[in-house]
């Protein structure tokens, strides 16, 4: 690479890193900031500009000390879980969509809505919940084993894979409140498992959709060959899919931890004391005097520690040469 | 185990086993062959049953009851919550009554650059539609391809009739088109650049790329408190370049533009990073042998990037695009907390107004412009994969 491209690189790298360390060197200067320093107008140099304290920091580690590890350990539980889970769920499925041969029959498929609605219908007539799922369940299965054959139209994977992606498409406004009831009735409100079923099942398309594209670009004769040694699907998957796709499956892991770890409309529903997540903590500091910007910003500084921790830990296994070597060998 | 391994013996006992003197080897092959046939059952199942059930789980009920509160009124009487079925007077309200002008917006005749804006939509549609003609599509493909693109046309218009008009003025389904498109562009091409730059052999570049991935690390409502932060023009860091400017009295809550502007700025400084971690682990992906032989053979950096690296990059941008845009049509935190939807309603997106709404406990009109906002993104994501997705990718 030449000279004067070197130095555009850079000069273009350079200019991105400050407009992304800005904004977050400015939250690590308003934590080390008295409220009357950051209420009278900008200052910028610690000590030079203004005496740094460590008021904001004490109050939140120290006085507010259980307050704010509850919902740190919450949040460090729910985001790692439900990633955790959430990519060995998604990845598989979406293994599936790329190497399997789907064929949904639509005359499954509407008579599954059909016995859907034949529950609704029970429990606005009044029925019990469960004698009317159980119900119309049984009608489903009675109905698929008699009469399921006859139907020739079926769906195809692209048809699931957009079923999935649809599935995120619905404002979490819109759901909030039926996710509420239906915690409500398994009394699993407020608990960290309500909140990791949730972020998996909001995450699983996100992690479909990626790791589709990701598997799909793995050659095909590397597996084939390892049928033709007679190696099963889920052993050809272990250890040769995955292994090769971990440039991916790292991009994707990050991705959804990140969603998981900074949701909030979802957390704000789901729990209170026991299982709140640190995305409400921040948000709790915009108090009726206006927003507690120093302590608003120290707790999104701990809060972003661990993220990038794991960022600098799994970076290095989104790098080049994995997939080169596995095709020559 | 034993239903699974009843149709495998059966399948044993077919074409290849009558052939006779039947040697070891072949017979193991054929044991093998059985195997895999069983277990490739069993992983069709298991592979992605688990995932399907998950989803089904969390995504019936929410949607159903959604649907059933837009088509109903929520009232609070002494006795508790009282919910009254009202048919389509919430749809009604948000696309032709009292709530129009802040779904839709306030129309007026469009400028001259609307016009230009409205006819070359009209004319693309037109061609694509004569395309499809041409070629080999579907009676039932051609009657959708133009239901379509008469949707599209009729969202061109209004849209030009309330943004690019003298007085009129986009209701919140506009603001939130603008926000999407503007933004996953923007976002798109920065990501990709910061990406290709970062693949270079360049000193320091799993330093940038760390540095790169920072602003997905916040959680959103920290990124809007801190953006409000940054763009507060009495006590911001900015202040006094905003007084260079001469825009002392400038704030960016009574200018709509402006307004949009900022939280444009939050969504592209947000998002960016995820576009980035996405395309960088595809790039890092492809074969870079291939590249540095198109190098050797005088292929210049351009070439070797429009024939060898997009096309191999193209399927995981078709979906990074296809998931941003599902997501950005939900952007809520920033306008809420940067503006709060502010000056008047200039910046709230279509999840703020259902958040408002929500808020103020009209859950009918609340979960209506949630449907509404479904049906927007559906039809989007359709029309997306139809013809974008399925050009470039097979696994469409």
């Amino acid at each position: 690479m030449s000279l004067r491209r070197k130095a555009v690189a850079y000069a273009l790298l350079i200019g991105w890193t400050i407009v992304v360390l800005f904004p977050i060197y400015w939250l690590a200067i308003t934590s080390l900031k008295q409220p009357i320093q950051v209420d009278s107008g900008p200052v910028y140099v610690p000590f030079l500009d203004f005496k740094p304290t460590l008021d904001a920091w004490k109050y939140i580690l120290v006085d507010l000390q259980n307050d704010t590890l509850r919902p740190y350990v919450n949040t460090v539980v729910v985001g790692v879980v439900s990633a955790t889970v959430a990519l060995a769920l998604g990845s598989t499925a979406a293994y599936a969509l790329v190497r399997f041969e789907y064929r949904p029959r639509i005359g499954v498929v509407a008579l599954f809505i059909g016995s859907l609605a034949l529950a609704l219908v029970a429990m606005a007539l009044g029925a019990p919940a469960e004698i009317a799922i159980g119900g119309s369940l049984a009608v489903f299965v009675i109905l698929v084993q008699t009469i399921g054959r006859r139907f020739r139209r079926a769906l195809g994977n692209s048809d699931v894979a957009f079923w999935l992606i649809s599935q995120r498409m619905l404002p979490p406004v819109a759901v909030v409140i039926p996710i509420y009831v239906l915690f409500q009735r398994v009394h699993l409100l407020d608990t960290q498992l309500a909140l990791i079923v949730t972020y998996v099942a909001t995450n699983l398309p996100i992690v479909v959709w990626l790791m589709r594209d990701y598997f799909s670009t793995i050659p095909i004769e590397l597996e084939e060959s390892a049928a033709v040694d007679g190696a099963s699907p889920f052993r050809i998957f272990r250890s040769i899919v995955l292994p090769v796709a971990v440039p991916g499956l790292v991009a994707t892991f990050l991705f959804v931890l990140v969603f998981a770890w900074n949701e909030y409309l979802l957390a704000l529903f789901l729990s209170s004391a026991n299982a709140q997540t640190m995305p409400l903590t921040v948000a709790a500091q915009n108090a009726t005097r206006g927003p507690q910007w120093w302590y608003m910003s120290v707790l999104i500084m701990i809060m972003i520690v661990p993220v990038i921790a794991m960022t600098i830990v799994l970076e290095r296994y989104i790098s080049r040469g994995l997939l080169v070597g596995a095709v020559k060998g | 185990m034993a239903s699974s391994d009843s149709p495998a013996r059966f399948e044993s006992r077919g074409p290849t086993v009558p052939q006779a003197g039947l040697e070891a080897t072949s017979r193991s092959l054929i044991r093998r062959r059985v195997g895999t046939w069983t277990s490739d059952r069993v992983a069709r199942l298991v592979f992605i049953w688990p995932a399907i059930s998950v989803v089904l789980f969390l995504s019936i009920f929410p949607l159903v009851v959604s649907l059933y509160l837009s088509l109903s009124r929520l009232q609070l009487t002494s006795s508790g919550i009282k919910i009254d079925f009202r048919g389509l007077v919430n749809y009604q309200s948000l696309l032709t009554g009292t709530e129009q002008s802040h779904f839709l917006g306030v129309f007026r005749t469009p400028s001259p650059l609307g016009w230009a804006i409205f006819t070359g939509v009209g004319l693309l549609a037109a061609w694509g539609l004569v395309s499809s003609v041409r070629g080999r599509t579907s009676p039932l493909g051609l009657v959708l391809r133009a239901a379509g693109a008469l949707f599209l046309l009729a969202i061109t218009w209004l849209f030009v009739e309330s943004v690019f008009a003298p007085g009129g003025r986009p209701g919140a389904l506009f603001v939130t088109i603008v926000y999407v498109f503007a933004g996953m562009g923007l976002q798109y091409l920065l990501g990709l650049g910061l990406a290709l730059l970062v693949t270079q052999r360049l000193a320091g570049r799993r330093l940038f790329r760390i540095v790169f991935l920072l602003p997905m690390t916040i959680t959103p409502v920290g990124i809007a408190y801190m953006f409000r932060m940054l763009t507060d023009t009495g006590k911001g860091p900015f202040v006094p370049v905003f007084d260079a400017l001469g825009l002392q009295d400038f704030t960016w809550v009574n200018d709509p533009w402006g307004a949009r502007i900022a939280v444009m700025i939050g969504d592209v400084w947000q998002w960016t990073p995820f576009m980035f971690i996405v395309l960088l682990a595809a790039l890092e992906a492809q074969d870079h042998e291939i590249v540095e032989a198109a190098h050797v053979d005088g292929a210049s950096g351009w070439q070797a990037f429009r024939y060898i690296t997009l096309p191999a990059i193209l399927p995981v941008t078709t979906t990074i695009l296809l998931i941003r845009m599902i997501e950005a049509f939900k952007i809520i935190d920033l306008p809420n907390i940067l503006t709060n939807g502010g000056p008047g309603t200039a910046t709230e997106s279509l999840t703020l107004e259902a958040f408002f709404d929500w808020r103020t406990l009209n859950l009918g009109r609340s979960a209506a412009v949630a449907y509404l906002l479904l049906i927007v993104v559906t039809i989007a994501a359709v029309a997306y994969v139809n013809l974008v997705r399925r050009r470039v990718t097979t696994n469409a």
